[in-house]
């Protein structure tokens, strides 16, 4: 799958701790990874691995203990990586006194775009998100995976190359999230954004990413790694083939989740 | 569904008023010591220049103070809200400062700034600067973290950071500021005018007590009244303007 030399992301040796009153909790233990140009990179691991402030670090957000990051190739100081990547939370965050458009638009307005033509950005890609007629609603009038689709459109707005997924379905229902990982799939295999996504869904994993980090309980280390070889465009009906099983129950192995004798 | 809203208080109100009238009819009461509505309506007919004139001097100064007490209050949040130190220099003076009771302030003023229109101003900033500021710090402080973090992972800056987010999440609660602070600003303007004055609805009312006017001590008791329920419903009105997604969430909740 790579085809450039340069990663959209290098991470090498990256540890993190966190102050905890007086005592310091090691977050992630020497964590190297990397994200390929046009590489759906997801990670997987249970709540308290540290999979969050995995992505805290690379946008910027708090301050790795050791290691270094690299972003398209060259290594970047904490403070000039805020701003180099987009980055989605669980969360939606829309603003409540914003209309959709303008939502969609805050992410052009938070570098100094003006109003207008932000706004006029934003209302142009609506229809792609399958938000059209919605530009002008409040984002209480909105659906939760209409709202997703707004966080979403924020993000691709931010117009960075790597995008920072942080469990970006968690909030959903189950049918919404079905749903939204089929159009996220849809939409990613158009456009090839570098991705690195969270989650602790192992099937969302497999079904949108190329390659799968598995992450062990704190100190988050990386434990296995598993590149996924069901063929895009991928499909729903791609979740009950042999090769997607395989990969889930060697996923869910490496998770500790099943033993290795109940498998075979 | 609006109109019946306040249709109720109405009727209540006027149901109240003819009962007065009776009941001052009935016992004869004499007129010094409780005069019936109609009194007090022939009030309205007869001192209406009296009241007008000092009715806008009133006004003048509840205007006055309020917007001062605005400006001062909003300006004294933000640096609070913004800055630790500050928050730890100016804060607990702040709030000592509320102890202090402003009918014991009143008179100094009036020894240091005599008998015009700046004693009342003064003290009708002082009794609305506490809750402006207080929600402003408030409405600052209940910003979305989260928000905060996604902003500067967009590269904006604290400037941008604080109109973007940290603005508009105070607004909610510097309304709900701003409403209790134009109930006290009435409340301050009269008392200041009480301590020592030459004109206003407050010396009006001390004037006609004295000389046992009391229809129109009531007179202008209602205008201070409809003044304060005035100033109450425009700032309802902007706020309305101003918020119109909240009145929207709250629509939505009420069916």
């Amino acid at each position: 799958m790579p085809e450039c030399s340069t990663a959209a992301l290098s991470m090498q040796g990256v540890s993190a701790t966190y102050r905890d009153r007086n005592d310091l909790l090691l977050a992630l233990d020497s964590v190297t990874l990397d994200v390929q140009a046009h590489e759906f990179v997801a990670m997987v691991g249970p709540s308290g691995s540290g999979k969050s402030t995995l992505l805290d670090i690379v946008s910027g957000l708090f301050g790795e203990s050791a290691g270094r990051v690299d972003v398209d190739g060259e290594a970047i100081a904490l403070e000039q990586r805020l701003g180099r990547s987009a980055y989605m939370r669980q969360r939606d965050l829309l603003l409540p006194w914003r209309s959709a458009a303008e939502n969609a638009a805050l992410a052009l307005e938070a570098r100094g775009v003006p109003k207008t033509k932000a706004r006029a950005t934003a209302r142009q890609r609506f229809p792609e998100f399958g938000l059209a007629g919605f530009e002008d609603a409040w984002p209480s009038q909105l659906s939760g995976g209409m709202r997703q689709r707004v966080a979403f459109l924020r993000t691709i707005l931010a117009d960075r190359s790597l995008l920072l997924l942080d469990e970006p379905f968690g909030a959903l229902d189950a049918l919404n999230r079905v749903s939204m990982q089929t159009w996220l799939a849809g939409y990613w295999e158009a456009e090839r954004h570098p991705v690195l996504l969270v989650t602790h869904d192992v099937d969302e994993a497999i079904f949108l990413a190329d390659r799968v980090l598995v992450l062990s309980p704190r100190p988050g280390r990386i434990v296995h790694e598993e590149r996924i070889d069901v063929p895009r465009p991928r499909r729903r009906a791609a979740m009950t083939s042999p090769s997607f099983l395989q990969h889930r129950s060697s996923l869910l192995t490496a998770l500790g989740v099943i033993d290795e004798t109940n498998v075979a | 569904m609006k109109t019946g809203r306040w249709l109720i208080p109405i009727a209540i109100l006027l149901a109240g008023f003819v009962a007065w009238e009776i009941a001052v009819r009935v016992n004869q009461t004499p007129l010094w010591m409780l005069p019936p509505p109609s009194a007090i309506a022939d009030s309205f007919r007869d001192d209406r220049q009296l009241l007008l004139d000092n009715g806008l001097v009133t006004l003048l100064e509840v205007v006055l103070g309020f917007v001062s007490a605005l400006v001062l209050g909003i300006a004294t949040g933000v640096a609070i809200a913004q800055s630790r130190l500050l928050e730890r220099a100016i804060y607990p003076i702040i709030i000592a400062s509320q102890t202090i009771p402003m009918v014991a302030l009143a008179p100094l003023l009036l020894i240091w700034y005599g008998y015009g229109l700046l004693p009342k101003v003064i003290v009708t900033t002082l009794v609305c600067f506490f809750p402006i500021a207080v929600s402003t710090v408030d409405g600052l402080r209940s910003t979305d973290r989260e928000v905060l973090a996604l902003l500067r992972t967009y590269g904006a800056g604290p400037w941008r950071r604080f109109w973007l987010a940290q603005a508009p999440s105070a607004l909610p609660s510097l309304f709900s500021g701003i409403r209790v602070a134009i109930t006290f600003s009435v409340i301050g303007a009269v008392f200041g005018e009480l301590v020592g004055a030459s004109e206003g609805l407050g010396y009006l009312m001390q004037r006609a007590a004295a000389q046992f006017e009391t229809a129109r001590v009531f007179a202008a008791l209602f205008v201070l009244s409809a003044m304060g329920i005035g100033l109450f419903a425009l700032a309802t009105v902007i706020e309305r303007i101003a918020l119109p997604w909240r009145s929207h969430v709250l629509e939505d909740r009420d069916d």
